[in-house]
């Protein structure tokens, strides 16, 4: 990875994980969902309860990698009114109250219209770590490589199952921070079981040079974190986050995340 | 879009044109600064095997003459070019000719391209084959092809289009094909592209995602306008042997762009034919309610391409509206794109209310019921006329000199329901009645 002139904040706070014998948590929200203020209070109940990471996701009209939970909410916030901007003042309102490293998750359409530039400075002053992107692949990202080198911005891009030797290569090589693993072959969504596809992909993309690689989709609850724990450097939870906030609001996202944070400890792998 | 300065690709690309270097047959994945592939990892892998499929099919001469016996014996291709004698009338009095996709069998252009995907899709030994469709036109092609080759076929179609083509509907289920109503984001096409990609990304081991415009992510665009470059190519050669020289214009609806990026092929590279794509500009361009997406839209991504689209400042998609659900979509195929910012093709819109106008008039004057999208391009095929004409007395010559091909299409039986309810010729108590009624708040 291309980590030498830059200090990723996502490597930070993976290492820092790593240190204490552990793998890192990953929480994902919609920004706006239920409102922006709820966002940042979820956000910063994520960090106290055992977050290292936060993935705050910008409401899109076409998610295609998104299951029904998801979309669901970020349709919520877009019908509410949630306009792209505001993603900086739920990064702001969670990097200036925690130390959680803040990545946003986006489709790459609300980027391109506001220009990559004017988004990653944007980006960049509200605090946040960088970019997770997922129907952007290193291929098309000449823009954004140049930006996020510009602004000191992680560029975290996506591995898959499909993801052929060439591909995994190329994809580890254009990422800064970590790299996203999809552990299956599907849109996001609670899974009773976490795919075995998962640690083939961890197992190829360590191959290929990453130093730390996150596994996502379909993980809710401490069981899978565990399992997940022993052989990956971090733990994305998306989906069960969201349907807490919607059921039980800030409350229930602390809860499940202490929860979930129970499962990072590796000695029991 | 990732290396190419996008002004500079597209005027080299434009000046080597004008000094006759030719546009037809590109290969992508760019067309100028358009096109690529603006897709999630996990589907990257299936787009270089259909990619590495498609290229190897179009060389083997084997895929080649398969081809061209399903278009000969199942289609019925090629398709006749009709003079339309008594609608050129209303055009200036130029001579409009019809390219008659409408007689192909399943009633639209849209065979020529699944039956090559589908043929490709057994090659990838693929079982199940997944598509979106609006209209139902490409939903019931893709249902057609499956069937003949014996392939599992899905259809995902917005909740809002299977209720306006209700039997539509029914004519998938015919040929056993499963229909999905897709109740998110505005029910319509775009939601059903999104929703086939969900599909297809958890299923792509043994499932093609038979993409039935000239969009998308590389190699569709290319791909689908390969699969219906027959078009531009029997029109070229029919009008060529009809009138003995080359049309002074072509036109076709765009919706997503497949049937006129097929009829456009056939003429880019003569200089001397105008081209015309026609938008639907559904209650018109100044009132926010229109699919007009190259002529009011701005660059962005969308379903793995990068092309004109439809998009608010936050660079969320914007819904479009039409009266016909085949141009009811958001977005365009690259290439298209492209071909306007070269100049090499002109967009226009075309209103519904136009569109209706021309569709009565080619049903009373030809004696041919067409398709509400084909009907936008014979709206626009009246402009043309009328403009040829001034031109041809202005310089001493007369209308009759002119000649305009239109791509018609499809046919229109399945929009016998909205049309009847548009012109008010329904018992006001009849189930036509109340699906039109409700077609109409859409």
């Amino acid at each position: 990875m291309t980590t030498a002139q830059t200090i990723s904040k996502s490597a930070a706070a993976i290492d820092k994980a790593r240190a204490e014998g552990r793998a890192a948590l990953i929480g994902y929200l919609p920004a706006g969902y239920p409102s922006v203020e709820q966002t940042i209070a979820a956000g910063i109940a994520l960090a106290e309860n055992g977050a290292d990471l936060i993935e705050v996701g910008i409401p899109y009209s076409d998610p295609v990698m998104d299951g029904q939970v998801i979309q669901a909410a970020t349709t919520e916030a877009l019908a509410n009114g949630f306009s792209v901007r505001q993603v900086f003042d739920v990064v702001a309102g969670i990097t200036s109250k925690t130390d959680a490293a803040v990545l946003v998750m986006t489709y790459w359409n609300p980027v391109v219209r506001m220009g990559v530039e004017e988004f990653s400075r944007r980006l960049s002053e509200a605090g946040g770590a960088g970019l997770i992107t997922p129907d952007l692949i290193p291929d098309e990202a000449a823009e954004w490589m140049e930006a996020s080198d510009k602004y000191g911005l992680d560029r975290v891009f996506l591995v898959a199952p499909s993801s052929t030797t060439e591909r995994m290569q190329r994809t580890v090589d254009a990422s800064r921070g970590f790299v996203y693993a999809v552990s299956i072959m599907g849109v996001t969504g609670a899974r009773t079981s976490v795919s075995t596809a998962a640690k083939d992909v961890v197992a190829a993309a360590h191959a290929a040079g990453a130093e730390r690689v996150c596994v996502g989709l379909g993980v809710s609850n401490a069981g899978q974190v565990r399992e997940i724990a022993a052989y990956a450097e971090g733990v994305i939870v998306g989906t069960a986050l969201v349907a807490a906030i919607r059921d039980g609001g800030v409350d229930a996202v602390a809860a499940l995340t202490k929860d979930l944070s129970t499962g990072l400890t590796r000695e029991e792998a | 879009m990732a290396d190419a300065p996008s002004a500079n690709a597209d005027n080299n690309a434009a000046e080597a044109f004008l000094q006759g270097g030719s546009l037809k047959h590109a290969p992508g994945p760019y067309f100028g600064s358009y096109g690529g592939r603006w897709m999630p990892e996990s589907l990257i892998a299936a787009l270089d095997e259909l990619e590495e499929t498609f290229d190897k099919a179009k060389e083997d001469p084997e895929f080649r003459a398969q081809i061209a016996d399903l278009n000969k014996n199942y289609s019925g291709r090629p398709s006749l070019l009709t003079e339309a004698k008594r609608f050129s009338e209303h055009a200036g009095g130029v001579r409009i000719f019809l390219k008659r996709e409408d007689l192909n069998h399943t009633g639209s252009h849209k065979i020529n391209n699944v039956l090559g995907q589908a043929l490709l899709a057994k090659r990838m030994g693929k079982t199940r084959v997944i598509a979106e469709t609006g209209a139902g036109q490409h939903g019931v092609a893709s249902a057609t092809a499956a069937a003949l080759m014996g392939l599992e076929c899905v259809v995902y179609m917005g909740a809002e289009d299977c209720r306006r083509q209700a039997l539509n509907v029914a004519r998938m289920e015919l040929l056993g094909a499963t229909v999905i109503p897709v109740t998110s984001g505005s029910q319509t096409l775009k939601d059903a592209i999104n929703e086939a990609l969900r599909d297809w990304v958890a299923n792509v081991d043994n499932t093609h995602y038979l993409l039935g415009t000239a969009a998308g992510a590389h190699p569709f665009p290319a791909m689908v306008r390969y699969f219906h470059e027959v078009i531009g190519e029997e029109a070229r050669a029919q009008i060529l042997d009809q009138v003995g020289r080359l049309p002074d214009a072509v036109c076709a609806c765009i919706g997503g762009g497949s049937n006129a990026i097929g009829i456009f092929h056939g003429f880019l590279d003569d200089p001397s034919v105008k081209i015309f794509g026609f938008e639907a500009g559904g209650d018109g361009v100044d009132t926010g309610r229109h699919a007009a997406t190259i002529t009011l839209g701005k660059p962005g991504v969308l379903h793995g391409a990068r092309s004109y689209l439809m998009q608010d400042d936050d660079g969320q998609t914007i819904e479009s509206h039409s009266i016909s659900a085949g141009l009811d979509y958001p977005g365009v195929g690259p290439e298209h794109s492209y071909l306007a910012d070269i100049g090499r093709v002109s967009y226009e819109p075309i209103t519904d209310s136009e569109a209706m106008d021309a569709f009565k008039l080619l049903c009373r004057t030809e004696g041919i019921i067409p398709a509400i999208e084909s009907s936008h391009a014979l709206a626009g095929a009246i402009k043309v006329g009328q403009r040829l004409a001034a031109e041809a007395a202005a310089s001493g010559g007369t209308a009759e000199d002119k000649i305009v091909i239109v791509n018609l299409s499809g046919r229109g039986d399945k929009d016998v329901a909205t049309a009847a309810e548009w012109f008010d010729l329904l018992d006001k108590d009849s189930a036509e009645a109340e699906i039109g009624k409700e077609g109409e708040q859409l």
